[in-house]
This record gives C-alpha cells, structure tokens and sequence, in this order.
C-alpha cells in the first residue's frame, strides 16, 4: 500500500524524487494517527531546510505534530491547496496531500532513508 | 487496565482506543469531526461507563448530601436530577458531579472517571456522625449516553418509559431492551438525550440494540475525542482544565449551583466572603482571530503580559474555529475584549465572547 519508489523516515515522512526533486508529505500511517487535519502551516519559499529540520506543522483537532525534512534543499514550492483543503492530507496522503517540493543539496541524503518494504517493517515493529 | 462492559462492541467497529484514567476507551471511530456533526445533525451514543457512581443511603442521606454539595438538595424529588459540585473547605472543587434523589434515603451522585477514587474517599472523610451508610458502585453500573435530535426516536421503541413528557434533569427506573435501567433526560454534549445506566453485568445488547435501532436514523457511535469537542462548544465544564481545587463555582460561572439560603455546606463561608468582596477573575469563553489553535495550557498574554493559561481549548466542528475556555481578571471579561494566546512561536489574537457557543434549536 506504500508506493514502491518512494523513501521513508522514522517520523513517518515520505520523499518521491524526481532528478534533483524532492517532493514530501506525511505517510498514511501519520494522518492516521492524527486524527481529522484542519490546520497545515507551511514553511516561506527558498527556505533552506537541513536534514530533521522542522518543514512546518499539521494539526489535527487533537494534536499538532511537526513535519520533519527528510532531506536537505531550498524550498522550490508549497502546496496552497493544503490551506483550504486540510482534510486533503487525510483522504490522499501520498498524493494531492504532497506539503513542499525541494531542490535537493544532497542526493546522498536519500541514503538514509527506507523504501517502502522497509517502511511497513519498521510500522510492523511499532505494532508491539 | 479496565474494559467497561462494552469493550467487545468497539474493538468489532475498529475504535482507536486509548488508556483513560485507567480504563480501555474509544477515542474515535470513523472520525472526530464526523461523529461529532453526527451528533449534532442526528445522535451520537457514548460508552461512559468510567464514570463513577457513589451510593449514599440511610437516615440521614439528605442532610448529608446538603453537607458536601452547594446545591439544595431539599428541592429533589425523586426521580429529580441535579448538577452540582463537591467543595473543599475552601469553596473550590473536589469534583463536579450529579445528585439523583432516589427516595429520601437513597441519593445517587455521579461523578468524573479521573476523580472517583478521590470523590470517595473524600466523601467518606465527610461522613462523621452522619446516619448514612457510603458505597463506592462504580466497578458495578455501566453507561450509555445517547445523545441528539433523534434519541426518542430511537431509544423509545427500545424502552417502557416514556420518553417525551420527561423534562430535562428527570430520570425513571425502567426496561431497555430488556434490561432494568435507570434512563436519565441529562447529558454533557449540550444536545438533547439520555443517559442509561444499568447494574446488569452483561448489558451488550443495549449497545448493540441501539446502534440497531439508530444507525438509520444516522446514530453513530462517537469517542472520547469528541465528547470534549461536543462538550466544550456546549459551554460544559471538564475537571482538571476548567475547574479544580483552586478555583470556585463562583469564578468559574456556576454560581446558581451555590444556593446559599439552604443552609450550611462545604466552603459556604469562604464563598459568601467572595461574594462579598466580588470576583477577582472569572471563567470566559473566547474564539480565535486567526488561523491556528488554542490547547489547554497554553499561555495566555493580556496588554502584552502574561496572564495565565488557557484552560480548555479545541478546534470546533461546528464553527470551524478555535474556541475555548480561560480565567481573565475581571476587567477584561467584558464581551468582545481582545487579548493574545501564544501558540508556538507566535502571539495569536484572541477575543471574548459569549457562551455558550452552540445551543441547540429543538
């Protein structure tokens, strides 16, 4: 159910690439345990983000929860859409809900991060 | 951890549950918001079973509810419910709780599942020379509520009482789907309903006959997450946010629970020195300005200075904003009075007004 050329973060980030493009959202597990989404905050465009850096907040009725960076890079684009159409996040999360698009600094950042087999491991792990 | 009796039933639709004060309780079910508007548009039906039930029989029964509540217990007949609090010595709050006059020598109160333990223990520290015999029944009742528009439609053909010509905050003993309940016209969602309680030990169907009953009247089951969001658009207070050992049901905007002509009670005299020498702050509710959220907790600033916390605060499906509940000096409860709430890094506007912020139309 995890696309399969997609990467991973322990936060429950994803990343879809693109030659130098990063594209990143939430992964299905996260909006799931969020709850409703009303509120996304998104980061200025050209920021510069390392990698772990706080990307911007989503915020559901109960809890707000940071988005972490899964890689290092400027900001290129914001989905607006997000601001009107939170719930977005919760009906297509690896999808229209991408949050930012990044030019990446480092293509080595990706290293780091789990495909999608590893991805629904490391979920089946945080089950127990 | 504890299961309430109908701990089968959410585990079967897929409930989140979570560890409440103790006990294995559905936080949602299909969705915050969309159990929330169910309630509001149709019905909504809660497992409540953690709250607390204390028995207090015996001669002396009434006077000693008069003793540890602020209300007049005197005005109850049976089959009469009221809303009132259990009070230190100082006039603030142990506990908010129900009173239910069984008969003269039977009161039932009703408390919060954080507090029971505490409530009676407190309670049975008040006992003194008092005739009255004191019984913790919580582990043995389970509770439903059942709240909306449509809960006569629902609940009457399940139940020999009739619904309709109760008035609010009036219960009868009776059948539901079989079972011998208590249905009380009460509830905490600001909507019209009941609450059910029941001593039998395997009440399940009346859960599931319900749920039958109601699903295509547009029932649905609803969680924790929005018994508070429900609650809070209500204007209904929660122990722990909103009132506690340091606050009194004058500051808090509950002053008709005091009837200070019915005689002596807990904290009667502190009370009636505030009163006296009038509030100091004062329980408001607010709304947001601007995007964003106000949670419990979170600082609160007056002319740009730091004047306390939050007290409850949530996103309302309803209105699709932030509201929320705060203590302010009393200068600065007069409607539409702005000041600011930190969220995060940023100073959030923010502005009194009225509550409660949905009352129902029906």
């Amino acid at each position: 159910m995890y696309p399969q050329n997609y990467y991973f973060t322990k936060d429950h980030e994803w990343v879809a690439v693109d030659g130098d493009k990063a594209t990143v959202g939430i992964s299905d597990f996260a909006q799931k345990q969020l709850g409703d989404v009303v509120y996304v905050e998104l980061p200025e465009i050209g920021k510069h983000l390392d990698v772990h850096q706080t990307v911007g907040t989503i915020e559901s009725v109960k809890a707000v929860s940071e988005v972490f960076s899964p890689v290092s890079g400027e900001v290129i684009e914001t989905n607006a859409a997000l601001n009107n159409a939170p719930e977005t996040i919760n009906q297509d999360p690896h999808g229209k809900a991408w949050i930012i698009k990044l030019k990446m600094k480092n293509p080595g950042d990706l290293k780091a991060l789990m495909k999608a087999a590893d991805y629904e491991k490391f979920l089946e792990g945080l089950a127990h | 951890m504890k299961l309430t009796r109908f701990n089968a039933q959410h585990r079967k639709l897929g409930a989140k549950m979570i560890e409440f004060c103790g006990w294995d309780m559905p936080v949602e079910y299909k969705g915050l918001i969309e159990e929330h508007l169910a309630c509001r548009h149709a019905a909504g039906l809660f497992d409540v079973s953690h709250m607390g039930e204390i028995h207090v029989t015996g001669k002396d029964a009434l006077a000693f509810v008069q003793h540890i509540s602020p209300n007049d217990a005197a005005r109850l007949s049976p089959g009469q419910v009221q809303y009132t609090g259990l009070l230190t010595s100082k006039g603030t709050y142990v506990d908010d709780m129900l009173v239910y006059c069984v008969h003269p020598e039977f009161y039932l109160l009703v408390v919060n599942a954080a507090n029971t333990d505490k409530d009676f223990a407190y309670v049975v520290s008040q006992k003194g020379a008092y005739a009255v015999h004191l019984d913790n029944a919580s582990d043995r009742y389970s509770q439903l509520a059942l709240q909306g528009r449509q809960a006569i439609p629902i609940l009457q053909p399940l139940t020999d009482v009739k619904l309709a010509p109760m008035h609010s905050f009036t219960f009868a003993f009776g059948k539901v789907a079989g079972k011998e309940c208590i249905v009380s016209r009460t509830g905490y969602t600001g909507e019209d309903g009941f609450e059910i309680y029941t001593l039998d030990q395997d009440p399940g169907i009346l859960w599931d006959a319900i749920m039958e009953k109601g699903t295509p009247l547009g029932l649905q089951p609803v969680g924790l997450g929005a018994r508070d969001t429900l609650r809070l658009e209500s204007k209904l207070p929660l122990y722990g946010n909103d009132i506690d050992d340091t606050t009194t049901p004058l500051e808090c905007d509950f002053a008709w629970i005091v009837k200070f002509k019915k005689g002596d009670f807990l904290g009667r005299d502190v009370l009636v020195r505030q009163k006296e020498q009038g509030l100091t702050r004062k329980l408001v509710g607010f709304e947001l300005r601007d995007k964003g959220i106000a949670r419990p907790h979170y600082p609160v600033f007056v002319d740009g200075k730091p004047a306390g916390q939050v007290a409850s605060g949530t996103y309302s499906p309803l209105f699709k904003k932030s509201i929320g509940l705060v203590y302010l000096p009393i200068a600065k409860t007069v409607l539409g009075t702005e000041f600011e709430i930190g969220i995060r890094d940023k100073k959030v506007k923010a502005a009194v007004v009225p509550t409660p912020f949905y009352k129902r139309n029906y």
